[in-house]
């Protein structure tokens, strides 16, 4: 099984992903530049964290229009299965794969912190392998990352079941305290319809192993193994 | 021809930095200014016939680029560049 990361300028979590791919979940990943054009025959898609482009503009504004973006779009509407860490989320957003824009933190500071991020939902490829109202202890390192969408989206996403991940305490409630940037229903992540595609901003990537911190976030690609596996609902998409 | 794009979030979303500038000027005793909104501005250059086409060209690039339709409104205002180089 092959992940492709996406390198854009500026991606810095690029590297954590690769090494949870290969150093500890146990399958390839291969680096692909956002000057290419073709995914290479990619199982899973991920979009790193980092600061594609300096942020300049929004974020995830520029990345968007890199060329690789084109494989990833028709990647994703194939049902390949796509994870969009934080700066990756906020490309997401920004591309239209995901609805809802990220706008500054409610308090101006950039949060680098461990949260509490319960599963929602189950049934995404990122997701499998998880239970309702796990709480996983993720990393997250941003300034933009209150999430925003119209009331009506809002309601879609929840009617349609898409918020896959939300801020939460240990115990799993969502507070306003645990909600560390002022998200919308303290949202933290969420899918598409197809539900192939899935944006976060705290970090699995950086939690696979209790040496960093918290090895939570290895059940999240531990899950898209396991759907890609299983067949299931994930079509694996050449390009 | 020269168009200035004025970027702004929509009412109904939050503004973190307006809301924290405001606060700052209040606390300056400047009590007169009520809310503020923080935006963006650019200016393009742009290499067309008309200002129909001047029109048409910056609204596309403001919609597709400069602004995020799901929390931002934009507004264009055209001037002549020769004329504007003229007046100053």
């Amino acid at each position: 099984m092959t992940f492709a990361v996406v390198v854009f300028p500026g991606s810095n979590c690029d590297h954590d992903a690769h090494y949870a791919v290969e150093r500890v979940l146990g399958q390839q990943a291969r680096f692909i530049w956002h000057k290419e054009t073709s995914l290479d025959g990619a199982d899973v898609v991920i979009l790193p964290g980092g600061f594609s482009h300096g942020d300049y503009l929004r974020t995830g504004a520029i990345a968007r229009f890199s060329p690789i973006m084109a494989a990833v779009m028709a990647f994703a509407e194939a049902g390949g299965p796509v994870l969009g860490v934080c700066n990756g989320f906020q490309i997401l957003l920004e591309c239209g794969l995901l609805p809802g824009a990220m706008i500054r933190n409610r308090d101006l500071k950039f949060h680098c912190e461990i949260v509490g991020a319960r599963v929602d939902q189950t049934d995404t490829p990122f997701t499998r392998a998880c239970t309702v109202g796990q709480v996983l202890r993720l990393p997250i390192a941003h300034g933009e990352g209150n999430y925003f969408a119209p009331e009506a989206t809002l309601d879609e996403l929840e009617r349609t079941n898409r918020v896959v991940f939300r801020y939460a305490t240990g115990a799993g409630q969502t507070t306003d305290e645990a909600n560390p940037n002022g998200s919308l229903r303290s949202i933290a992540g969420i899918c598409n319809e197809a539900r192939n595609v899935v944006g976060l901003m705290p970090h699995p990537e950086r939690a696979c192993q209790p040496v960093l911190g918290s090895g939570d976030g290895l059940v999240v690609l531990e899950s898209v193994v396991k759907a890609l596996a299983d067949g299931g609902s994930v079509r694996v998409a050449s390009s | 021809m020269k168009a200035r794009v004025f970027v702004t979030l929509k009412p109904s979303v939050f503004d973190p930095q307006g809301h924290t500038i405001a606060e700052a000027l209040h606390s300056l005793g400047y009590g007169a200014v009520g809310d503020v909104r923080q935006g963006k501005y650019f200016e393009l250059d742009l290499d067309v016939a008309s200002t129909g086409e001047a029109e048409k060209l910056a609204a596309e690039v403001a919609d597709r680029v400069l602004a995020n339709p799901v929390i931002e409104s934009f507004r264009i205002e055209l001037s002549d560049t020769a004329s504007a180089e003229a007046g100053q």
